[in-house]
């Protein structure tokens, strides 16, 4: 007798579909788990023999061979539990084979028969609906998540017995409270409004066009001066999450057991990492499941890495690949993950260990080889790659008494005008792979048809020739410029904002 | 006699005449060699075969075949070749069967058997 249904394995975010056969020969009881399973998954066969005998459907007392393929393919986790049970079940000819075999399983199973919730449900899900599969069985705790996959017919069962009756085993019904997922906070946090930060106009202005723009932000100030203020206010500027984004934000949320709600995330995430995180903390790894680090639960958001020079260098330096390319990829012995990596990435600095140097009101303490030193923890090709680079002063008694009279501007308000030069500039981006100025390579605006006339570029042009900037930031610098005047209304942007563009760009010069 | 042992009699008897009422011709039975006992021995056509009783009055603790361990398989082929070495002669095939017995005090008798466990 043989059982055969269906399950997914995750890998980063895509998922294979797994097929699990059950074998029941004429042999001493055993229980055998083939197909490269790992310590979580090899237990499976304790925790399906017990869930069986608990339920009231106890497994033949001959020896069960259950093979997941493709057999190379190495298997996490507890999420097949459901399906190796409901194939074994199968092929003791407890449950329809014809049934089990149509729909897909997912759920880990607890002694007692129960179904657990599992992570990264909605991930599998939608590989499952790309796979071409209708229906699919998970644990009552995962049914919303599931849910949010469009054109899926979603089958929530709280126990194996349920599962076994839904496909035709004759068992009285039996009512058991469901294993719920406990909901770790709304995934909307509050993220602060623009209008509370006083002072610092240019630090709001270069915040909006970074939200415009998705240009990557380095802030260099003194303690105190609202780096992390700023930074936090970012996810706010930006707009709501298109439906792509959405759903791959929610997947790297379920497969990083954070909570998901009822609806897809629309808010774009934000991700702030203590200075102490490891590489694999920060990008993500793991020996056996390879899961998402903070870089990838960013994508689509913002990653705030506040006090940059704490952090390790060459955790730092882990991020240029993701930052070149979009994608972050994990190589161990055995898999290769990839992630999506398009985050915006927002560092706050101090300019010096003490923190003071460059603030008007204070004296820095720090000797000259120090204040090299720290900033220096900083890679060149990793800022390199930061458009906008920005020092941000603390505010004085005076800004503090004009605060009360005039608000600044909104956090709503702001996000209408980086929607409007958004949309222009996918306007003028349309017949290109690019939608955002910052996706824009120099090249292409240095080309015919886009290249600015000499008498605009001129303060560039004479930055560059001095030595001020190099090509790179000549480039950078062109491509801000082109933000900014997406944000005034302008077709193309002129000398002054050119101009706007450089000083955006300047912090960090010596 | 301790009670336990009766039940083992008791049990091989039965899957004594439940072999014969399938027609295999009983060889021999609770053969001993210094390594241990073999419960029954009997030939199904041109086979050997040597098999073990597993009798329990419930599946209170357990099903008896649950309780034929590897170590016990294992024996049981040492065992096999032992009484070969002991009974010169053609035995070209040979096979290791399990029965298990669960004969409560009162009620029916229960008998299940597994060919070829080794």
């Amino acid at each position: 007798m043989l059982g055969r249904t269906y399950a997914v394995s995750l890998l980063g975010l895509t998922g294979e579909i797994v097929e699990i056969e059950a074998d029941l020969s004429s042999n001493l009881p055993a229980f055998v788990l083939i197909g490269l399973p790992d310590a979580a998954l090899g237990e499976a066969k304790d925790r399906v023999r017990a869930a069986a005998i608990n339920s009231g459907c106890g497994l033949p007392n001959r020896k069960i061979t259950v093979n997941l393929s493709p057999a190379a393919l190495p298997k996490h986790g507890s999420g097949f539990d459901l399906a190796i049970a409901l194939a074994a079940l199968a092929a003791a000819g407890t449950v329809s084979s014809e049934s089990i075999g149509g729909v897909l399983h997912l759920g880990e199973l607890g002694l007692d028969g129960r179904l657990r919730p599992i992570n990264g449900v909605l991930p599998a899900v939608l590989a499952a609906s790309r796979a071409g599969f209708e229906s699919v069985m998970v644990p009552t705790g995962n049914a919303d998540e599931a849910a949010l996959v469009p054109g899926v017919r979603v089958i929530p069962v709280a126990s194996l017995r349920e599962a076994a009756i839904w496909h035709g085993g004759e068992f009285e019904p039996e009512i058991v409270e469901p294993i719920l997922r406990a909901s770790a906070g709304d995934p909307d946090d509050d993220e602060g409004d623009l209008g509370d930060v006083i002072g610092n106009p240019d630090a709001v202005e270069a915040m909006i066009v970074a939200a415009a723009g998705g240009h990557h932000v380095f802030l260099l100030g003194p303690p105190g001066a609202g780096k992390t203020m700023l930074a936090a206010r970012l996810p706010g500027l930006l707009p709501d999450l298109s439906a792509r984004a959405a759903l791959e934000v929610s997947s790297i949320r379920s497969l990083a057991g954070m909570s998901v709600g009822r609806s897809l995330v629309r808010r774009p995430p934000f991700e702030a990492p203590h200075h102490t995180a490891s590489a694999a903390a920060l990008v993500g790894g793991g020996s056996g499941q390879i899961r998402p680090g903070a870089a990838a639960r960013a994508s689509d958001g913002v990653l705030f890495l506040d006090e940059a020079p704490e952090f390790s260098p060459s955790v730092l330096d882990a991020l240029r690949q993701p930052l070149e390319s979009g994608l972050i990829t994990i190589h161990r012995a055995n898999a290769v993950a990839t992630f999506p990596g398009r985050f915006q990435l927002v560092m706050a600095a101090n300019p010096c260990p003490c923190g003071q140097y460059g603030a008007r009101d204070s004296e820095c303490t720090c000797p000259p080889a120090a204040r090299r030193r720290y900033v220096g923890r900083l890679s060149g090709p990793l800022l390199d790659r930061i458009d906008i680079q920005l020092r941000v002063q603390r505010i004085t008694a005076a800004q503090l008494r004009l605060a009360h009279e005039a608000r600044g501007v909104s956090s709503a308000a702001a996000r209408a005008r980086v929607s409007v030069a958004r949309a222009a500039a996918a306007e003028r981006l349309v017949n290109t792979p690019w939608q955002l100025n910052s996706q824009v390579p120099g090249a292409w605006l240095r080309g015919p048809g886009v290249r600015l006339a000499p008498a605009v570029t001129a303060s560039i042009d004479r930055a560059l020739e001095r030595g001020g900037i190099t090509m790179r930031g000549y480039d950078r610098v062109l491509r801000l410029a082109w933000t900014i005047a997406d944000l005034a209304g302008d077709t193309s942007p002129n000398a002054a904002q050119l101009g706007q563009a450089l000083y955006l760009r300047r912090a960090m010069s010596n | 006699m301790a009670a336990k042992d009766a039940l083992g009699r008791r049990g091989e008897e039965i899957a004594a005449r439940y072999l014969a009422s399938r027609g295999l011709a009983i060889v021999e039975r609770n053969w001993r060699c210094p390594q241990g006992e073999i419960d029954v021995i009997a030939r199904d056509g041109g086979e050997l075969v040597f098999v073990e009783v597993k009798t329990r009055s419930s599946v209170a603790f357990g099903h008896p075949l649950e309780s034929i361990t590897p170590v016990k398989l294992a024996r049981l082929r040492r065992l096999a070749a032992a009484w070969c070495d002991a009974h010169p002669g053609g035995h070209d095939t040979i096979r290791i069967d399990a029965i298990a017995v669960i004969a409560p005090r009162v009620g029916d008798v229960e008998v299940e058997h597994l060919e070829r466990v080794f």
